[in-house]
């Protein structure tokens, strides 16, 4: 019952904070986060699943209860966690502790609302990362929006309304194009079930009838397709990227962690479950394959080009993110246990390196009142911790040795050169491995200007240090970064485990 | 209790009818209250008795529904009157969905009339009305639906009409009676060329007649049938019988607009699902699905497009509901006899969740106009700043119109989409589907006004309505427990609606 306790302390947090004064609003949050922290890495250290939990896995924390009974169709409370989710969980609860305190400083009003919708956010994620049942899942995949759409359109920037409204609008007809493919495939599997293991298990067992004049194969193509743009959206890769960069730079800085952090994860754990583990021989046909390895490799090239463009400190970090997404694909599209793992490793990797991007950038803002590249130099002899941890974080962006980044990239990198799926995989390989220079190039040169050199920032006001509850979550994620580059077998070890299964379907190698 | 008790052997079976029974009565006692003592203003308790007899009501119908009154496990339907009324699992789950509409509007109007006179007649005239719709559930007759359909409508016409010193109310009440007037002939008239047809008024006796053919008039009876679907399309505001709608909500009171769009739907609905599903045989050559099919497609469509249009935010609710009108026709729209039951329970199980979220809508609307903040989307801008809680109900109740997953509407939606492709209209389920994501649009921008944009100028709210803030909060939390809590009330729906299948 462990999962059931933490959502729904998760959630009584948020209605609690939702009612509390908003002078004590922000410490309260903070503390009832650490509940949902403590009950993950309890967890973490009690885990004892195998396998993958949709491909007859055993599942830890499992809880399957009925919930209601339609048509034939059982809908279930079926929660449990398995290698590929309980890193997500983790992060989810980490992240959006130190979220909660990055908060402290510039969300100055309505905070008690502002926290209770950042809890219940939390609260939402850990249900999506825990669901097996598909619609208990998309019950919580849908309400993640909610709170996002009120964090965004009303503690956001000058053009926030328009941001929240774009995000909303473009992520829920996502979610519509998916959900229809999916029903698409249920109903004509003979389940009577919603439950992720068992469509599943029926989907690879080959028991798909054919729907109004489409095959079995044409069917699994169009729902593979409607699903993976669905997902796509949420990741967001290109094309479907153009919502994020507004929704970035007009959430703020908190809002923008758990974006970049968290929800972006959303998209490529969706498509890690559903298309790549119940659809592999969709994707593993060459076309399929191919197109979405070039996805995959457009959005890391055009991503950090984009990046290298920018001239605003936040949009760069949003940018990176398109890119760093995009990595996460190849490796997933590699069908490699290297690859696959790597994509899930870099998951948690980029939630935390972007979770320290965004965060140190929101305190330089908090600080200097500006983000323009060009307004600002020197910051490093007025912030020296700040910028420490920024240029460390900046490194690890940059896949430097023993930080997580590292780690990840490099497991993706091995997986998916070797990938039998891919055609010609070296060529995409090497091609995406561009990506890592121009991450280099744009973050130095970003840094070289704002960070170093003479300090000149023409204000009236003074330009002081930050708090130290501004900058402890910085050091926590650099630590967390470095302790998952250092020994990645923290979480690598159970994620390999999970994802054998997937890579066996396939005949795909290590 | 148990179950035995409630069969007919040991209480007089006329107790069945306690649901419409307790409201009848409350109307009277409040007629009689009012009359003991004229001068003398106890708004209290008048609202107080109003709403004792509304709960009773949904007490008795929740207590037979979970006794199993009428229902197949304890002897079948109970029949009264020489079977012209008809006491079962789906008149029993109407008279819930009525009681509950009402209690609520009860409640909520006791702020709204406070310095209003006539709130006895007010409130007995909505008692009224419920009575009437609480038979209409239960009608197995042609004649007693069209004497219950007549007494919900007649109150109904007065309470649109209640603030007689506003031109835009008694406008309102006379669009609203004249329309009502004309589709009640065009009903009646259809009843009597049924009639003509098959020789008699009782629904499942016409059924016999017409599935063993008319020779000759099959013609007259379908022509017949066409009208009374025209009468049922005026009361729940289907097209192309709509036209009073945004009007009669506009003008009425706010409450009286939450109770017409949700109660008084639902009892058009109730009543249409018994006289067809019991009534017209689909084999005997006359295939009112088709009619249903085009009213609910063009209804929808209509009904969204124009909410999509509107300025003011009770006007865009008034078309909002004839959308929602146009999804619950899927109902019958995609009936297909037998396990097609299935989709109707769907229906009946949407028209519940509206029941308490487009009340819930409506009653907010009420608040509004008792802050006097004004009706267009700008007007709202900012509310939440302000009331804050009644902002949050609000914008449950729009994304829960919407069908958004956290809220009771996803599930309510979702399973009327899913009967229809059960049935094999997956057509119709994908023109609901996307009416449902053009909706979202309209809908969000209350939640825009209400949380993202910044007020025009200083607001100063006047005291908040106590009855009426919780009426709204008790709605908002319906509306969200109705997700979790769905399957009860699927479960009932479709296990009653399928009994009622011939």
């Amino acid at each position: 019952m462990i999962i059931e306790a933490l959502i729904g302390v998760t959630f009584l947090a948020a209605l609690v904070v939702m009612l509390a004064p908003d002078r004590y609003a922000g410490k309260l949050a903070f503390a009832l986060s650490l509940l949902p922290v403590v009950g993950s890495l309890y967890m973490w250290a009690g885990f004892d699943a195998g396998g993958n939990a949709l491909m007859a896995g055993s599942i830890a924390y499992e809880t399957q209860l009925d919930w209601l009974t339609v048509a034939g169709y059982d809908l279930q409370w079926f929660v449990g966690v398995d290698g590929i989710s309980l890193p997500l969980v983790v992060l989810s609860t980490v992240l959006s502790s130190l979220a909660i305190v990055s908060a402290w400083t510039p969300i100055d009003t309505r905070q008690s609302q502002f926290y209770g919708l950042m809890l219940f956010m939390e609260a939402n994620l850990l249900g999506v990362f825990t669901a097996l049942d598909f619609f208990l899942w998309f019950v919580f995949w849908e309400a993640v929006l909610v709170p996002m759409y009120f964090l965004i359109g009303v503690w956001g920037g000058p053009r926030r309304k328009y941001a929240a409204i774009k995000f909303f609008v473009y992520t829920n007809i996502a979610s519509l194009a998916m959900f229809i493919a999916f029903m698409a495939l249920v109903f004509n599997l003979p389940v009577g079930s919603f439950g992720l293991p068992e469509i599943t298990q029926s989907l690879q067992a080959g028991e798909l009838s054919s729907f109004v004049g489409l095959d079995p194969a044409t069917l699994k193509l169009a729902a593979f397709a409607a699903m993976f743009a669905g997902f796509a959206v949420k990741v967001p890769v290109v094309p479907f990227h153009t919502w994020l960069p507004d929704a970035h730079v007009e959430a703020p800085t908190p809002v923008s962690v758990m974006l970049a952090g968290v929800l972006l994860k959303m998209g490529t754990y969706a498509l890690l479950r559903f298309n790549f583990t119940m659809l592999p021989d969709v994707a593993t046909r060459p076309l399929v394959a191919t197109v979405i390895a070039a996805v995959a490799v457009v959005s890391v090239i055009y991503g950090a080009m984009l990046a290298l463009a920018q001239q605003d400190l936040k949009r760069i970090v949003a940018y990176s993110s398109v890119s760093s997404m995009g990595y996460v694909i190849l490796g997933l599209i590699a069908y490699t246990g290297l690859g696959i793992g790597g994509a899930t490793f870099q998951m948690v990797a980029h939630g935390l390196i972007s979770g320290l991007m965004f965060m140190a950038v929101g305190v330089i803002y908090n600080v200097t009142h500006t983000r323009m590249v060009g307004d600002m130099s020197g910051m490093a002899d007025r912030m020296p911790v700040t910028v420490g941890i920024l240029v460390a974080g900046a490194f690890g962006y940059m896949g430097l040795p023993l930080m997580a980044g590292f780690a990840a990239e490099y497991f993706i990198f091995q997986g998916a050169f070797a990938s039998t799926v891919i055609p010609s995989a070296p060529l995409f390989t090497a091609a995406s491995m561009f990506g890592i220079v121009i991450v280099a190039g744009y973050l130095l040169f970003a840094m070289q200007r704002t960070l170093f050199g003479e300090f000149s920032l023409e204000t009236d006001y003074e330009v002081r240090r930050a708090h130290f509850h501004d900058v402890a979550p910085l050091a926590v994620l650099l630590l967390c970064t470095i302790a998952l580059g250092v020994a990645p077998n923290i979480f690598f070890e159970m994620i390999t485990d999970a994802i054998e299964p997937v890579v066996a379907v396939v005949g795909g190698g290590a | 209790m148990d179950p035995v008790l409630l069969q007919a052997d040991q209480l007089p079976s006329w107790t069945a009818l306690a649901p419409a029974l307790a409201l009848a009565a409350t109307g009277l006692v409040l007629i009689a209250v009012d009359s003991i003592d004229p001068d003398d203003s106890r708004p209290a308790l008048l609202a107080g008795i109003a709403t004792v007899g509304s709960l009773a009501s949904l007490g008795f119908a929740g207590w037979f529904l979970s006794a199993g009154t009428g229902q197949a496990g304890t002897g079948g339907a109970i029949a009264l009157f020489g079977d012209a009324l008809v006491v079962d699992g789906m008149a029993l789950f109407f008279q819930a969905v009525f009681a509950s509409v009402t209690a609520l509007v009860v409640v909520a109007s006791y702020d709204y009339l406070s310095d209003h006179p006539y709130r006895a007649e007010f409130y007995s005239l909505v008692l009224f009305a419920a009575t009437g719709m609480a038979l209409m559930a239960a009608a197995n007759s042609l004649a007693v639906a069209f004497i219950a359909l007549e007494l919900a409508s007649l109150p109904s016409y007065a309470l649109v009409a209640f603030l007689k010193r506003n031109a835009g109310s008694v406008e309102a009440g006379l669009k609203y009676f004249l329309i009502g007037a004309l589709s009640s002939s065009v009903f009646a008239f259809g009843i009597s060329l049924v009639y003509a047809a098959t020789g008699s008024l009782l629904l499942p006796d016409v059924y016999d007649a017409l599935a063993g053919g008319v020779e000759g008039l099959t013609g007259v009876a379908a022509v017949g049938i066409l009208m009374v679907a025209g009468g049922f399309a005026f009361k729940t505001a289907s097209v192309p019988f709509h036209f009073w709608a945004p009007e009669a909500y506009e003008g009425a009171p706010a409450p009286v607009s939450a109770f017409l769009s949700s109660a008084s739907k639902a009892a058009g609905f109730a009543l249409a699902f018994r006289v067809f599903v019991v009534g017209f045989p689909l084999d005997a050559g006359i295939d009112w699905v088709l009619l249903f099919q085009v009213l609910a497609v063009v209804t929808m469509t209509l009904g969204n497009f124009a909410a999509a249009t509107q300025e003011e935010v009770k006007r865009m609710l008034a078309y909002s509901s004839i959308g929602h009108a146009g999804y619950a026709l899927i109902g019958l729209a995609a009936f297909t006899g037998g396990a097609g039951g299935d989709v109707i329970g769907a229906s009946m199980a949407h028209l519940l969740v509206y029941g308490f979220m487009n009340t819930g809508a409506f009653l907010f609307v009420a608040l509004a106009e008792h802050w006097e903040i004004g009706r267009t989307f700008d007007d709202y801008a900012g509310l939440a700043s302000r009331a804050p809680m009644a902002s949050v109900a609000m914008s449950v109740f729009m994304f829960s119109l919407a069908g958004l997953p956290p809220f009771g509407g996803f599930f309510s939606k979702y399973f009327l989409f899913m009967g229809a492709i059960d049935a094999g209209f997956w057509w119709l389920a994908a023109v609901g589907a996307v009416n449902s994501a053009l909706s979202l649009f309209y809908y969000s921008r209350v939640v825009k006004a209400l949380w993202l944009d910044d007020a025009v100028g200083e607001f100063e709210l006047a005291s908040t309505p106590t009855a009426l803030y919780a009426a709204v909060v008790f709605a908002a939390v319906a509306t969200l427990l109705l997700l979790p809590g769905f399957a009860p009330v699927i479960e009932t729906a479709q296990s009653v609606a399928t009994t009622v299948v011939p």
